[in-house]
């Protein structure tokens, strides 16, 4: 049983395709780097699997509750740190929201701030909290869409502390990014999509991790790579 | 549990900032005064136009309530994380009871004040009113909120929700104008009961339906 299934999944805006035909497996506990040049349809096919967006074609199977963290942060500015963490425990039928929310707040270094508005909140201290409210329900599948971008350094150690503890905990994290490098420290397994189609989806190689260029040269348009979607 | 939970935080972050209840309660009982000086009218008159001029008053108010409901989500794409989280009728659910306790309450401020200035009283068939009040109160949030969800994302949703809400209110605010009247008058007449129930039952029914159609394009 695959965490993600997706199979020829297309989506039109108007006539444009963002996605043709895109199938992507995902095995459970695994990580996976979705990576693409912009426009190639990485959120679009992220926010189909998180169920904000239908596909106008395909077919699409997640197992297990999921945790989203997209462009937007996606926290209250009028609620305090504290009651956003609680709401969102709540939304997800955690059996204690108040304790869930207090010791994800102590994870992201925001206790001393638990009861000060969101809108009153530093940038990269919002983007904590947006980082917590994802991983406030230990989700068994983790969708982040560009996470690393425009983080401070704090943020940005926060969130790999919590996806290294996300992947001991089992759980299966589909991420798209640009910043290949940062990714492949974490990934698994590599998911390459480009206009629309997966190119290649396979494990992570040491090629990969060393020259970030290889899969664009090798599986991108233009190469003579055999497509391994 | 998550629509209450929904429901909880509309009403808590609407009683921190007061966007739509302020405007509500104020454009209420300025329509309200100013009607009562605009025209002079003897006491037969004044009951007759009592249940249109009211219902009037709480359809507008109740259009400046549903028109934050989901354009409150719009800031940092809450509506996303809410939509990645729980199911849409839940959203609905909670969004349309936060409206109709918001609503319910631009009513009981305004119902007072209208009594005073018209020299009308409205405490002899309170539980009637009660009702009537509670019904099409929900009929103005459920379909109200339907249509939030719908303008959300358009560039002049504070125009085109009236637009698209006023022409589907026509039904149940006749029933209520005529039973709110009729109720004023002295007159326990709530011949128009079952049309609120029905207009209540269907415009719920159709929008917990749609709902997912409308959140998840």
């Amino acid at each position: 049983m695959h965490a993600v299934a997706a199979d020829g999944v297309w989506k039109y805006f108007g006539d444009y395709p963002a996605l043709r035909g895109a199938g992507l497996e995902v095995s459970r506990g695994s990580c996976v780097a979705l990576i693409g040049r912009n426009g190639a349809g990485k959120t679009t096919l992220l926010r189909i699997l998180a169920g904000l967006s239908k596909p106008s074609k395909g077919t699409i199977a997640i197992d297990g509750r999921i945790g989203y963290l997209g462009h937007g942060i996606g926290v209250y500015d009028d609620l305090s740190a504290v009651e956003n963490l609680m709401l969102f425990g709540r939304l997800a039928g955690l059996p204690n929201p108040k304790e869930s929310a207090l010791a994800a707040l102590e994870h992201v270094g925001l206790t001393r701030v638990k009861d000060g508005l969101a809108r009153e909140f530093s940038r990269g201290m919002r983007q904590r909290l947006a980082i917590a409210r994802a991983f406030l329900h230990n989700p068994d599948l983790l969708l982040l869409d560009e996470p690393f971008t425009s983080l401070d350094d704090r943020a940005i150690a926060v969130l790999q502390q919590l996806l290294t503890e996300a992947r001991k905990r089992g759980s299966t994290i589909v991420m798209s990014t640009h910043q290949i490098r940062e990714a492949m420290e974490l990934a698994s397994d590599v998911a390459l999509l480009e206009r629309g189609r997966i190119v290649f989806s396979g494990p992570r190689s040491n090629e990969m991790t060393l020259d970030p260029g290889f899969l664009y040269r090798t599986y991108g348009e233009g190469s003579s790579g055999e497509v391994r979607a | 549990m998550a629509a209450l939970a929904i429901a909880g935080k509309d009403l808590r972050t609407e009683w921190r900032t007061r966007e739509s209840l302020n405007s509500a309660v104020s454009f209420a009982l300025v329509i309200l005064v100013l009607f009562s000086f605009a025209f002079d009218l003897d006491r037969e008159e004044r009951l007759a136009i009592s249940g249109g001029l009211l219902w009037l008053v709480y359809a507008f108010a109740g259009a400046l309530i549903v028109n934050r409901s989901f354009a409150r989500e719009v800031p940092n794409d809450c509506l996303e994380v809410l939509t990645s989280s729980v199911r849409g009728w839940s959203i609905f659910l909670g969004k349309s009871v936060a409206c109709f306790v918001l609503l319910l309450l631009v009513e009981l401020i305004s119902l007072p004040i209208f009594g005073l200035f018209y020299n009308i009283r409205w405490t002899g068939s309170f539980f009637a009113l009660a009702l009537v009040m509670a019904l099409s109160t929900w009929g103005i949030t459920v379909v109200g909120t339907a249509l939030s969800a719908i303008t959300v994302n358009v560039r002049l949703r504070e125009l085109m929700l009236p637009v698209l809400l006023y022409p589907l209110m026509i039904p149940l605010l006749i029933g209520a104008m005529e039973m709110t009247t009729g109720l004023l008058n002295g007159n326990a007449v709530l011949s128009d009961i079952r049309l609120l129930i029905v207009y209540d039952v269907m415009f719920t029914a159709i929008s917990l339906y749609l709902i997912e159609f409308i959140l998840v394009i």
